[in-house]
């Protein structure tokens, strides 16, 4: 039985909606935010169960301190080759990145998406991943080919849609798959690889497998119904799985808050789902390397599912069709106060005395060349927009395993009409 | 040789094919412990195990991503949504991930998935549990839609489509579960044991996708039909006395274009009957393709009877339905002169 009121006293109710802390023209100021100091947190053990992490879900795992230094629990101690190794996947990537970027301005490519200021999310994790351990990721973790060797020339093969992409043509720039290397087809719709790669954990589990799969989404996406149904399934089936979500502040033009970061944490989450939430520094490749070690070996050891916050920034625009001076502050790149993942692991390795000036600067050089020469092989194979790269019948191809009537007919009619059109 | 209802062909395609192949895992709501809300999946996890029959939370889109993922590991999963009405959720993934795994990763990764669902009105199911969405599958490329009429061939397209290495969707028209239907919802139910295709072999067997089956011969007009409307086609034409012939698709993609054309050629007309509505349903593609290659053979428009273009009504049920009054009254004006 409802109970009728006066409501003419009642203040009218008002309508929430998130709006970020600068624009355009504003100077971006972030001396209140919060940083938790590097080696603060604790290192649970990796069969805690996901009730022991709500700090930990609500804090920030960082290892590498101001001065360079590796503090803490979560040090993972690597070695100065290892560390190196690192450095230079993350530099490497950063150079492809420039590189065809360029490219894409340059008329040669239709489109392009950067990793900036991320490039440890997607190296120092697969770092830390066995070789033959599955990623699903999404558009922005070039890094994990880099990182596990795969061709420069063929990404930008696959870039160029050229004759030697091994996409054959069919896919937009940067939805590379090589399952070679472990690194599942990329999907233009958001999210659709969260429950496939619990799925896929689900399998190797069910058949007595060591392996396991990483996935990886942005925040945005997060709000997507098939995160909350891959969540489900996570947890429900133990599956063996880490859950990365790369917490980079923007999804286009729509910062965090819309994704609900206003009110809690993305790893605050998983604990929600009994999962384990670990929230970290994203531009700490230590702490990356570290907590995906520590998520794997939860996962080995069959204790479930961890989800990853990594609480980043997206340096530059979302994509080569964004300008983000649109809707954020110019200069909120350079004031964001985690800084930048090569710097800081740059430093660190200077620090341990496994690194100097000279040798990076003598690096980045060499990785310039390198990309170069990738691109000047790639573009041997043509470029987007110079004529039909691929022969026009293979667009019926692979649609299924053997071509159907219906689409034999179809590239029949279409032979038949380029001929009657003279082309 | 066994009697079986379409029910226990189909628990027995999943039985043989979980017995040949290790790879053949079953999942759904309630596939599990239970057997099914329609018994189709009885018996399989006490035989096969927890880790290859598994009951799974109420998450459309996690089904069929999961089982997307489980493919990409090289497993083959059965998928098991409760009613066809309830696909909707999992579009996403069906639509953008499994018809288009193969064609956009070169064939690097591939997406061998059947996803079985109870399609199909008759049965009092209202809004929810009635429709029949096989239009909105046939209109993506790269996924293969099948839809059986008998017990026999429910086992042996469900096998064929489990050893199909394309995603496949294969509804279950769930008014024939137990017995043919002849449209008349006023009279007494018959069961599948007196049905020739009620006799089902218990091994292994299989009907290749993409063929249909002349279900009748006849001269007068080609009849188009699929699931439960084949029964109340072939029931209708003997009561009219109509010696038509009766194509049962089976398969709607890749279709069996050959028989129809063949079928219409011979009787120069043509009636398509599905329960799906009609605008932008299935029959439209049917009836351009028929128009297109048969042209010059046609005496008379293709006439569609199909659901109307409303939502599945629950109360108004049998004057939605396209039953024998309505196909006979088509066939009237097919056969006019």
């Amino acid at each position: 039985m409802s109970v009728e009121r006066d409501r003419s006293n009642l203040p009218p109710l008002s309508l929430h909606v998130p709006e970020p802390k600068f624009r355009p023209g504003d100077t971006a100021d972030f001396s209140d935010f919060d940083i938790p100091a590097a080696g603060a947190a604790r290192r649970p053990d990796t069969a805690e169960p996901a009730s022991g992490f709500h700090e930990l879900s609500y804090s920030l795992v960082r290892v590498l301190d101001e001065a360079g230094n590796a503090v803490g629990p979560w040090d993972p101690k690597l070695d100065g080759e290892t560390l190196r190794k690192m450095l230079r996947a993350m530099a490497l990537t950063r150079a492809f990145d420039e590189r065809m970027f360029r490219a894409q301005r340059q008329g040669k490519t239709s489109f392009y998406m950067k990793s900036t200021g991320e490039e440890a999310v997607a190296v120092a994790a697969t770092m830390a991943l066995a070789s033959d351990d599955m990623c699903f990721p999404s558009y922005r973790q070039q890094g994990i080919l880099v990182t596990r060797g795969y061709s420069l020339v063929d990404m930008m093969n696959q870039i160029y849609s050229n004759s030697a992409d091994p996409l054959q043509g069919r896919q937009l720039p940067i939805m590379y798959s090589s399952k070679a290397t472990g690194f599942f087809s990329i999907s233009g719709n958001l999210a659709t690889q969260y429950p496939q790669a619990v799925g896929w954990a689900m399998a190797s589990a069910a058949k007595g497998d060591s392996r396991i799969a990483a996935v990886w989404c942005g925040e945005g996406s997060t709000a997507e119904g098939d995160f909350h149904s891959a969540m489900t399934f996570a947890t429900v089936y133990k599956a063996p799985v880490i859950l990365n979500v790369v917490n980079n502040q923007w999804a286009i033009s729509s910062f965090s808050g819309f994704a609900g970061a206003e009110a809690t944490t993305f790893a605050a989450r998983a604990v929600g789902y009994g999962i384990a939430g670990l929230r970290i520094d994203g531009n700490d490749a230590l702490a990356v390397y570290a907590a995906t070690q520590w998520a794997a070996e939860r996962a080995r050891t069959n204790q479930g599912p961890t989800l990853i916050e990594h609480f980043t920034y997206r340096a530059e625009g979302h994509s080569t069709s964004d300008d983000p001076g649109q809707y954020r502050s110019a200069d909120e790149s350079s004031a964001w106060p985690l800084g930048d993942p090569i710097a800081r692991l740059k430093q660190h390795l200077i620090h341990l005395g496994e690194w100097d000036e000279e040798r990076h600067a003598a690096q980045d050089l060499e990785l310039a060349e390198q990309v170069k020469a990738a691109q000047k092989a790639a573009e041997k194979n043509g470029v987007l927009g110079h004529g039909m790269h691929q022969p026009f019948e293979t667009m019926f191809e692979g649609v299924f395993e053997e071509m159907p009537w219906h689409l034999k007919e179809q590239c029949q009619q279409m032979i038949d009409e380029r001929k009657a059109a003279g082309i | 040789m066994a009697r079986m209802n379409m029910i226990q062909a189909i628990n027995s395609a999943m039985e043989v094919m979980m017995a040949r192949d290790p790879d053949v895992v079953v999942m759904g709501e309630d596939v599990g412990y239970f057997g099914g809300v329609f018994r189709a999946t009885a018996g399989l996890q006490a035989k096969f195990g927890k880790t290859r029959v598994f009951d799974t939370p109420i998450t459309e889109c996690g089904i069929i991503g999961v089982a997307v993922g489980m493919g990409a590991y090289g497993l083959r999963p059965v998928p098991e949504i409760q009613f066809a009405d309830y696909i909707y959720p999992a579009l996403d993934q069906l639509v953008s991930e499994a018809a288009r795994l193969r064609y956009r990763s070169a064939g690097d990764f591939t997406s061998p998935i059947t996803v079985r669902s109870p399609f199909g009105g008759g049965i009092f199911g209202g809004q929810t549990h009635s429709q029949s969405p096989e239009g909105i599958f046939t209109h993506v490329s790269g996924i293969k839609t099948v839809i059986p009429a008998t017990p026999y061939d429910a086992k042996g397209l469900l096998i064929a489509a489990i050893e199909d290495n394309d995603p496949t969707i294969f509804f279950e028209p769930k008014r024939i579960y137990n017995g043919p239907f002849d449209g008349h919802y006023d009279r007494p139910s018959k069961n599948w044991s007196q049905h020739p295709a009620g006799e089902v072999p218990e091994g292994y067997y299989k009907i290749e996708l993409g063929k249909a089956a002349t279900v009748r011969s006849g001269e007068a007009v080609t009849i188009l039909a699929y699931g439960t409307m084949v029964h109340v086609v072939l029931s209708t034409i003997e009561e009219l006395g109509v010696d038509a012939e009766i194509i049962d698709l089976r398969t709607l993609v890749p279709l069996d274009i050959e028989a129809i054309e063949a079928s219409v050629k011979k009787t120069g007309r043509c009636l398509i009957v599905h329960e799906a509505t009609r605008t932008g349903g299935f029959g439209a593609e049917l009836s351009a393709l028929v128009q297109e290659r048969c042209f010059y053979h046609l005496e008379a428009p293709i006439e569609r009877v199909t659901g109307f273009d409303t939502p599945y009504p629950h109360s108004l049920e049998w004057a939605y339905f396209p039953g024998p009054v309505r196909i006979g009254e088509a066939l009237k004006k097919l056969l006019k002169d």
